[in-house]
């Protein structure tokens, strides 16, 4: 699998780590409630198909959310996590 | 009809026409006691035992595809009680009791094999790592013996002792540790199940789980619609669609995990063995092929496949820790999907809605846990209760903190553990 | 039998080999299977089941039966297909799998109990009685099973890994990939050509057809040396594509210098090969027909057949017959009488097929039997009218052809059945960018194949954003190809289908009969296909037979799929460079020749190396080294290196806030100059990491980390960065290897520093977590007073570069002090004599509260686990915390990874109230000490537990005591 780093270009896989599902991004209120911070921490919708996911550059530092095909392995698109939050 | 050497004596002097189907292939019917979603290991050890323990036998297993095909069919066949997390602890010590009669309990020949499971350590932190493990072992009431350095050598005399990058410090032997055959563990609990008058239903997937006023009261299939006040779902590996169908979101994520066979080879690799600094683990089949992994891939995945570079950090791993298998060759690769859980430890639960029970997140244990996962998970059906060596798998266990079972240590992020 | 001229071998260069002791002459250009055949031996291996006598059956990497042992000692290869591998002077080449010998074979009494052995016969016994399965019946399997044996020698690690990356990936070089080359080379694009054979040609080189007005192997040759002029393709020779992944990736084995006497190439080099766009151009494989003891030596393949005898000069017989259902056993019968060879029959299924060749022909036939042992002697054919005899020493065997789609199946896709041609072809788009063409795609003429190529290649080259140029194509053979199905002769006997794992039509059969009527029920019941050939010749007939045994046809009862690898790769390909101590890098600290020096033994600190202490002359025991290296910290002064910690630099107007964040404790309030621990919590709210981190200025800020989690945190401050928080301007940096830092601890730490710096430190200038800036020797040195051992304490750190020197004169003026170096021993026991932690305490399962550190959780500002940390089972008392612990007698130390219990209690599961983490003598207290985690545990201070460890059989009393058990109010290090 390769996978287009926002700053570096396109790599192969081993130069990444992935971290999971990129609703990490939307990091609860401090003093949302439980339930929403149990949802943020434990709860994925863990589709076959088109999902948005955070994978770490290792050799730049760079995160960036990936729009992957968990069923196809495809990679349509990556971006910065300022460009997928916006 | 009951298996023995005789009768295969006999059939072989017969040419083999006497036997019978190993399983009927039943047209569905229109209501059941129990419906199961999954025909897989732990789908079909639940019918099994609903059926031998509790008496239910007007139970349908519901298998999309043909029995056995998940997980049970695509893994590295190890069969080990090694946890040390109370909850693990107890569940996985059960399972190795009922793996040990399993044979004779299902008159089929699952090939369990106890030659001995060996975890090496490579540093003073991991010794006592596994120090602590193999006391809880014992505790528990099983089996474990600290080997020293030498201690390994006189089991494993081929690692790599003389120039290694992580010294063998030593290793943590589980003596009743070992493997199975893994496809004639889903045959002989599907088997089994269907002599006692369970319907296993091949090609038949279900579509939809209907729940009126908080009580499920069946599901829709492929096969037509089937009414059952209780329905589990067992289906690993999919549990995340299985439960969106009952309108639950799970603290699941999907990973593929890669397994290798080699080319079969005269018997080289007596014992279970894995490898402390590196993703590896390795036996021998019956066969000679060398049965290894590593970790999963580390990105969600339903595609039963895997890349390269966790393939070549395996194998570089089993170059580093024992050269001696490098002129073997990989013959076969595949993947399966592995139900990843935020702690590494499984779910058997009832769910919000009446008659619908869970059975997900087996992370890496799955295989050997199917004696005992079906076990507890027919006995929660049966009684609504959980059984006592599962009451620890609770669902609610990440939103109160209360019993997380975190083996590794390394926290909710679900592809870590 | 050799032809007398002809072949691509070399007839002046003969080669000299020995196959099991037996010296064995063959040319250059041989393989170890034609070799053999030249010298009609045909008997090369044993079956895997029945241990039935098996010659070779093709002529390539699909070979089933021809395994052998290739070379000696470490490097030894079993199952190596003596159809691929080339011979070369010297060559040891031993038969595998019999006992005593290859022509006596005691385990082929397994034949004889054929009958018993039926497909999955041992899930229906030896189940009793219970212990026998383990003690004798798996055993007795195991040493049967198998095929060739391991060395038992380590490997020496002489393969190597690649990369590469091209335009266009051609997989296979016949005419169809050679036209793809060729296309899509002339257009500009980057290609790679790889082929598994030993040249460029494919079929061309085995069949007798003419490409315009050259034979096809000088057609072959002419584009091979075309293409390996241009600059923009590379032929990759004897290379095998062995699997496809994600995103254009291809695994791809070059067997560089397994031809040869090893020396000093790698034997193999595996490549990872990155293809923008692919072509499948890897032909077909010959398929067999199951017809009763179908599988004696000099049954082989026709394809097989024609390529000993036009490539190698080699006929498997002297008098060969045919049989088939296509007109490749009419082309195999003609290349044969061609040769000289005698063709004792031409046997087609056809009742319409015609022949004027001058052979005996039977049109409308089968092989229903055949005779010999060791080697075919004879066939009985049924025809029309009656069945016949026929004397024959070799059989060559024309099924049909199924398209070697294998990689087509590596990411999921399924083969679709096409009826014309009774085969699977490879399914639309199963693989993004890969095109398959020619005979992989179900086109079967040489005309067809070089247009399918050219296609082929034309598609890829729109795709790239190349325009094609027009190349020229020669005339050739269009015969068309439409086989009936011919999969089994209906006669009594065995029938083989997997020739190794001797699954025979009837055990397809069996299984049908038994309910396994899935095609996967049946492949692993049967174990049809699972084979080292997975299956390559046999799979679609044994998928045909069961269609046919449950009354379905083919589609209705499955497809056939393949995983990779294509063809079986070495552990030590895949794995190459990586033993020893290439498995991982090693990190040296700037101390590390100074160490050494000194005798101190380096152990593994993840990828660092640090010294475990440092003897002096006439100490004989680590503890004896240790025990003073801690007193020597206590009472004078010793230095040890801690460069190893992480340390991340973080700069910005936001830095402040960013740590009030990633911290349980606030950071914008530490004043410039001053130095704070912090505790470093994951998002769930257990403890991931803890360090000290100073304020360098009003923007600037320099973290530690412990050693291990040096990575995981950078990881984790970047995501809090660029995810959580991009709003705050931030920039972190991590410095790890940019700073040697060492440790200067002891009563006379001080003195140390002031005999060095050029600046006085004084407590006034230099309190206890300030740091400071100063220079020793005209170096600019950053100084932390922070402690780690508990004694006054310093780090000093200077650019990497001036590490070893600093280091030397600090080992230096400590001992001139009468301290000296210590190792991480010492560190160890003096952190333990303090109660502080490590990441055997912070293993992460643990939380603040844990480590009775929830006072450090700030109550006022968010921070990352805050929320998960408040979890009602997060903050129980009786969760285990952290305690100390103490022998009631001294001498007895609990060590880490042992259980606690309530005194009196059975040390149980049940019972467990916690475990030891950490455990010491401490030279200092003069008694063993422990840290451990324990239900409640601060709660139950002076209590008495049962220590228990079963491992190493320990069983004594603990007395419960705070976790500091040394200078419990800090004075020693705050000075």
């Amino acid at each position: 699998m390769r996978l287009t780093c926002p700053h570096c270009g396109e790599r192969d896989l081993r130069e990444f780590a992935y971290k999971g599902d990129a609703l990490a991004l939307s990091r609860p209120e401090a003093n949302a409630e439980l339930q929403a911070w149990h949802e943020y921490l434990h709860i994925r919708d863990n589709p076959a198909g088109p999902t948005r996911e955070l994978w770490y550059h290792t050799p730049c530092g760079s995160w960036m959310v990936a729009e992957r095909d968990t069923a196809t392995h495809a990679v349509h698109r990556t971006m910065t996590p300022a460009e997928a939050t916006k | 009809m009951r298996y023995s050497g005789f009768k295969v004596f006999l059939e072989g002097l017969r040419g083999q026409s006497g036997w019978k189907p190993v399983w009927r292939d039943p047209e569905p019917k229109p209501v059941y006691d129990v419906v199961i979603i999954g025909g897989g290991g732990h789908g079909l050890s639940t019918a099994y035992y609903l059926a031998k323990n509790h008496g239910l036998t007007n139970v349908a297993v519901l298998e999309k595809g043909y029995l056995g095909g998940g997980n049970v069919g695509r893994n590295t066949t190890i069969v080990r009680a090694n946890y040390f997390l109370p909850g693990n602890s107890e569940f996985y010590s059960h399972s190795m009791k009922l793996w040990e009669g399993l044979a004779a309990d299902l008159n089929y020949n699952v090939m369990h094999s106890q030659r001995g499971l060996i975890n090496l350590f490579h540093s003073d932190g991991q010794r006592d790592a596994f120090a602590r493990r193999g006391n809880a072992m014992i505790n528990q009431g099983d089996d474990a013996v600290l080997l020293d350095r030498e201690g390994v050598r006189s089991y494993l005399p081929y690692l790599d002792f003389d120039n290694p990058r992580f010294p063998v410090y030593g290793g943590l032997l589980h003596p009743r540790g070992g493997t199975a055959r893994h496809d004639a563990v889903a045959w002989g609990y599907a088997r089994g199940a269907d002599r006692r008058g369970v319907d296993l239903l091949q090609q038949c997937e279900v579509t939809g789980i209907d729940i009126e006023g908080g009580q499920v009261t069946g599901v829709q299939t492929t096969r037509g619609p089937i009414k059952a006040k209780k329905v589990a779902m067992i289906a690993a590996g999919r549990s995340g669609q299985v439960a969106a169908m009952a309108g639950m979101r799970l603290p699941i994520e999907s990973h593929v995990l890669q397994a290798f066979v080699t080319e079969g080879l005269k018997p080289v690799i007596d014992h279970v063995i894995s490898f402390g600094m590196g993703h590896f683990y390795i036996s021998q089949s019956d066969k000679g092929g060398l049965v290894f992994g590593g970790d999963l891939d580390f990105y969600a995945s339903y595609a039963q496949r895997g890349n390269l570079p966790m393939a070549e950090h395996v194998m570089e791993a089993g170059m580093a820790l024992m050269p001696m298998i490098g002129q073997a060759r990989v013959l076969r690769s595949w993947g399966g999907i592995m139900d990843m859980s935020p702690d590494g430890s499984p779910i058997i639960d009832r769910t919000a809605t009446k008659g619908l029970y869970l059975n997900c997140g087996w992370c890496y244990g799955g295989f050997k846990a199917v004696p005992a996962s079906g076990f507890a998970t027919a006995h929660l059906i049966a009684t609504d209760r959980p059984h006592e060596t599962a009451a620890r798998f609770r669902l609610d266990r990440f939103a109160t903190g209360r019993g997380l079972m975190d083996e590794e240590g390394t926290g909710a992020q679900h592809n870590l553990h | 039998m050799r032809i007398a001229t002809g072949g691509l071998i070399d007839r002046e260069k003969p080669i000299r080999f020995t196959f099991d002791g037996k010296p064995v002459t063959g040319f250059a250009g041989d393989t170890v299977a034609s070799a053999l055949l030249a010298n009609d031996i045909l008997l090369m291996g044993r079956s895997f089941k029945y241990h039935r006598p098996r010659g070779p059956v093709t002529a390539g990497s699909d070979e089933p039966n021809a395994l052998v042992t290739v070379g000696e000692g470490a490097e030894a290869r079993p199952n190596t297909r003596a159809t691929c591998q080339e011979i070369y002077d010297g060559l040891t080449v031993t038969s595998q799998n019999r006992w005593p010998s290859l022509r006596f074979d005691a385990m082929a009494v397994n034949d004889l109990l054929s009958p018993f052995l039926a497909a999955g016969f041992y899930y229906k016994t030896f189940m009793w009685p219970r212990a026998f399965w383990e003690k004798l019946y798996e055993p007795i399997i195991r040493r049967a099973a198998g095929l060739g044996a391991l060395s038992g020698q380590p490997d020496p690690d002489r393969s190597e890994k690649a990369f590469a990356h091209c335009d266009l990936l051609v997989i296979g070089a016949g005419p169809a990939g050679l036209a793809a080359a060729l296309t899509a080379a002339e257009a500009g694009a980057d290609v790679i050509l790889a082929t598994e054979d030993t040249r460029p040609g494919g079929r061309l080189l085995s069949e007798t057809v003419t490409l315009g007005d050259q034979t096809g192997r000088e057609w072959a040759d002419r584009m091979a040396a075309r293409l390996a002029a241009m600059g923009n393709v590379r032929v990759m020779a004897r290379t095998t594509v062995t699997g496809v992944y994600d995103s254009g990736t291809y695994g791809a084995l070059e067997r560089v210098a397994e031809h040869v006497m090893p020396g000093e190439a790698p034997p193999t080099c595996f490549w990872r090969l990155v293809a923008r766009q692919a072509i499948l151009a890897t032909g077909a494989l010959e398929r067999p027909i199951a017809f009763p003891m179908n599988d004696r030596p000099g049954i082989l393949s026709a394809a097989a057949t024609r390529t000993y005898l036009n490539r190698y000069a080699v006929s498997p017989g002297a008098r060969v017959a045919v049989f088939g259902n296509n007109d490749d056993a009419h082309r195999t019968a003609t290349d044969l009488a061609a040769a000289g060879v005698t063709v004792a029959a031409l046997i087609d299924t056809r009742e319409d097929a015609t022949s004027d060749g001058a052979w005996p022909f039977y049109p409308g036939a089968e092989v229903i039997e055949t005779q010999g042992r060791l080697r075919l002697e004879g066939l009985t054919i049924r025809k029309p009218g009656g069945t016949l005899r026929i004397g024959a020493d070799a059989l060559a065997v024309a099924g049909g052809w199924n398209p070697a789609l294998h990689l087509t199946c590596h990411m999921n896709g399924r083969p679709v059945w096409q009826e014309d041609i009774a085969a699977f072809v490879p399914t639309a788009n199963a693989i993004p960018g890969l095109t398959p063409c020619g005979a992989a795609l179900g086109t079967f003429s040489t005309a067809g194949c070089l247009e399918d190529g050219r296609r082929a290649a034309e598609a890829a080259l729109d795709a790239l954003g190349h325009s094609p140029k027009p190349i020229d194509l020669p005339d050739a053979e269009d015969t068309p190809y439409s086989p009936p199905a011919t999969w089994a002769v209906t006669a009594p006997g065995r029938a083989w289908l997997d020739l190794q794992n001797d699954v025979t039509t009837k055990d397809v059969h069996l299984a049908a009969r038994e309910n396994f009527r899935s095609v996967e029920h049946m492949k692993r019941y049967t174990t049809q296909g699972m084979a080292t050939d997975q299956g390559k010749g046999s799979n679609v007939t044994a998928l045909a037979i069961l269609a046919d045994a449950t009354g379905r046809t083919i589609p209705e009862t499955g497809t056939t799929t393949f995983r990779p690898p294509y063809v079986p790769v070495p552990i030590s390909s895949m794995g190459a460079g990586h033993a020893g101590k290439g498995f991982a890098p090693e990190r040296f600290t700037t101390s590390h020749e100074a160490s050494t020096a000194r005798a101190a033994p380096m152990i593994e600190a993840g990828l660092w190396y640090r010294p475990s202490y440092f003897p002096v002359h006439g100490e004989k025991t680590w503890r004896e080294s240790c025990d003073r290296e801690v007193r020597m910290v206590r009472e004078c002064v010793g230095v040890s290196d801690v460069s190893t910690l992480g340390k991340i630099d973080i700069q910005g107007p936001g830095a402040a806030e960013f740590l009030d964040l990633v911290y349980t404790g606030t950071f914008s309030t530490l004043k410039e100059g001053r130095i704070r621990y912090g505790l470093m919590l994951r998002e769930d709210g257990h403890v991931m990491d803890d360090g000290t981190t100073a304020r360098l200025g009003p923007q600037h800020y320099l973290m530690t980390t412990t050693t291990a989690a040096a990575g995981p945190v950078m990881a984790h401050l970047e995501f809090v960065a660029q995810g959580l928080r991009p709003d705050l301007d931030v920039k972190l940096t991590s410095v790890t290897d940019h700073w040697a830092q060492f440790a200067v601890a002891g009563p006379r730490a001080r003195d140390l520093l002031n005999s060095l710096l050029e600046e006085e430190v004084t407590d006034d200038a230099v309190p206890f977590m300030s740091c400071w800036l100063a220079t020793v020797s005209g170096v600019p040195v950053r100084l932390y007073r922070i402690s780690f051992s508990g004694e006054r304490g310093y780090e000093i750190a200077v650019p990497a570069r001036y590490g070893a020197a600093l280091w030397r004169l600090l080992v230096a003026q400590a001992e001139s002090l009468g301290g000296g170096a210590y190792g991480i021993e010492a560190l160890n026991v003096l952190r333990i004599e303090k109660g502080f932690i490590t990441h055997a305490e912070i293993h992460g399962r643990t939380t603040a509260y844990d480590i009775g550190m929830q006072a450090m959780m700030s109550k006022t500002k968010d921070f990352i686990g805050k929320a998960a940390a408040a979890r009602p089972g997060l903050t129980e008392s009786t969760r285990e915390r952290l305690v100390g612990l103490r022998p009631r007698d001294p001498a007895n130390m609990p060590l880490p990874g042992g259980f606690l219990f309530t005194k009196g209690e059975t040390p149980s599961r049940a019972n467990a109230q916690g475990y030891v983490t950490s455990a010491c003598w401490s030279p200092t207290l003069e008694t063993h000490l422990a840290l451990g985690f324990l239900a409640s545990g601060p709660e139950r201070m002076g209590e008495t537990l049962r220590f228990t460890d079963h491992l190493r059989n320990r069983d004594f009393e603990v007395t419960v005591t705070d976790p500091v058990a040394f200078d419990q109010d800090g004075g020693r290090m705050r000075g």
